[in-house]
């Protein structure tokens, strides 16, 4: 075991990188085959691709920053002023999208601009409006790990979110869990649940932990271009409740969430 | 692919590839920032290419001036390294943290070697032009930053390949 193997880093690397072809691929796979240690030592190389690939995955679901929207300048001119302009407008780009909804849909809520200022409603409503926006739509990944796994999905998000989480079957209202995924927030960690009609209409519930403060309230409501958005606090947990559907119809499932939540 | 919106587009990578290089959220919007801001002051100069390795060339150069104008603790000697693994089995899959930490105690050459091509899923090539070194130096960095990494998160002991340092070592 004291010679390396007859490969190059080049050809090693390639390996694990999925990009060796044709001789050299085949050599390899054969010469692994015969030093299974090697073999473990690569396929861990490997799994670091994934791994990384995994943990820094939410980061391109995050909202991006409104400063990193908005870079101011450094060699003005009328063309870059242009530009600056339209990025400042904000650009619709990928979950960034829902800080539109977020700040509409409070200004057609009831609330008094004291009451959303004094706690982190915004942040929930948007957030929640930006994950329903984001992953509802989805066809091929909607959910990180699927209903099939529910008690793994269970026990992950309640550990990344440092308490234990509880999932609300929605079944009476048509409505089957999906599965669930976790989000990166600047306040902390939030977990989505995605459900879903036999007809595909999809609902989302998002849970995150708040700050110490935030008392339990009543349902509040917000809606924006045809997302409803059912929200209250309950004993240190922010929940919103998310679909395409209107009021009428979404009241009667946040119910249901809020009374099989309560402690 | 020249419009603003494309640069737009690139923000989510950006940010995804700073956070995991310098292992800190609020560091790595920093560095998002300067690089837009060279970007778009660069704007007018810039030729139709490949925009993604255009703007981590931009961020590569940012990242090192950064580093050459702090200390020089990124680059550590191996007996730097903690001796205790950072996490001794896989069990649920890798904790960001610890593969933050871990990251973190690779120098920062490596590092940005092994996110250009695990995460970015950059070319060989291109990973060699971004950070301006021949392409077999981009090799070497990467195995060592693969067995470095490898020992950091799962205890085990690199094998001699061609590139580790010669060990002797039984396997059991």
């Amino acid at each position: 075991m004291s010679a390396g193997p007859p490969f190059s880093d080049a050809e090693l690397n390639a390996w694990v990188d999925g990009r060796l072809d044709g001789e050299r691929r085949a050599a390899l796979d054969a010469w692994l085959a015969d030093h299974p240690s090697h073999g473990r030592e690569l396929e861990d190389w490997r799994r670091i691709n994934e791994s990384l690939r995994a943990a820094y995955e939410p980061t391109l679901n995050e909202a991006v920053p409104m400063r990193l929207r908005m870079a101011p300048p450094r060699l003005p001119s009328r063309q870059l002023a242009a530009m600056l302009g339209w990025l400042a407008l904000g650009g619709v780009i990928g979950a960034a999208g829902g800080y539109r909804y977020g700040a509409h849909a409070l200004q057609t809520s009831a609330l008094p601009p004291a009451a959303i200022a004094a706690t982190g409603q915004m942040d929930v409503v948007r957030r929640a409006a930006i994950a329903h926006a984001v992953y509802s739509p989805e066809q091929r990944h909607p959910v990180e790990v699927g209903a099939d796994q529910e008690a793994h999905l269970v026990a992950w998000l309640s550990k990344r979110l440092g308490t234990p989480l509880r999932v609300p079957q929605l079944g009476a209202h048509g409505y089957h869990l999906m599965g669930g995924r976790l989000l990166a927030a600047e306040a902390g960690p939030g977990a989505q649940f995605m459900y879903e009609t036999a007809k595909g209409e999809r609902l989302t519930l998002y849970v995150s932990a708040q700050q110490a403060g935030d008392t339990g309230t009543g349902f509040r409501f917000a809606e924006e271009a045809g997302i409803a958005v059912f929200y209250w606090f309950d004993h240190g947990f922010a929940y919103a409740l998310s679909g395409k559907s209107t009021r009428e119809s979404l009241l009667p499932v946040a119910e249901t969430v809020h009374r099989q939540l309560a402690p | 692919m020249s419009s603003p919106q494309a640069l737009l587009a690139e923000i989510p990578r950006l940010r995804r590839y700073a956070r995991a290089l310098t292992g800190n959220p609020a560091r790595a919007d920093d560095l998002v920032q300067d690089t837009l801001e060279r970007a778009l002051g660069k704007w007018l100069l810039w030729r139709p290419g490949n925009l993604r390795a255009w703007l981590m060339t931009m961020m590569h150069n940012l990242f090192v001036n950064e580093l050459r104008n702090t200390s020089a603790i990124e680059y550590r000697d191996e007996g730097d390294l903690p001796d205790v693994p950072v996490r001794a089995r896989q069990t649920d899959g890798l904790e960001l943290r610890d593969l933050d930490r871990a990251l973190q105690a690779l120098p920062a050459e490596q590092r940005e070697v092994l996110l250009l091509v695990g995460l970015e899923e950059l070319s060989y090539e291109a990973v060699a032009r971004i950070s301006g070194v021949p392409v077999g130096t981009v090799m070497s960095r990467l195995s060592r930053a693969r067995a470095r990494l490898r020992g950091l998160l799962t205890g085990a002991a690199p094998h001699p390949t061609t590139s580790a340092k010669p060990r002797l070592r039984v396997i059991k």
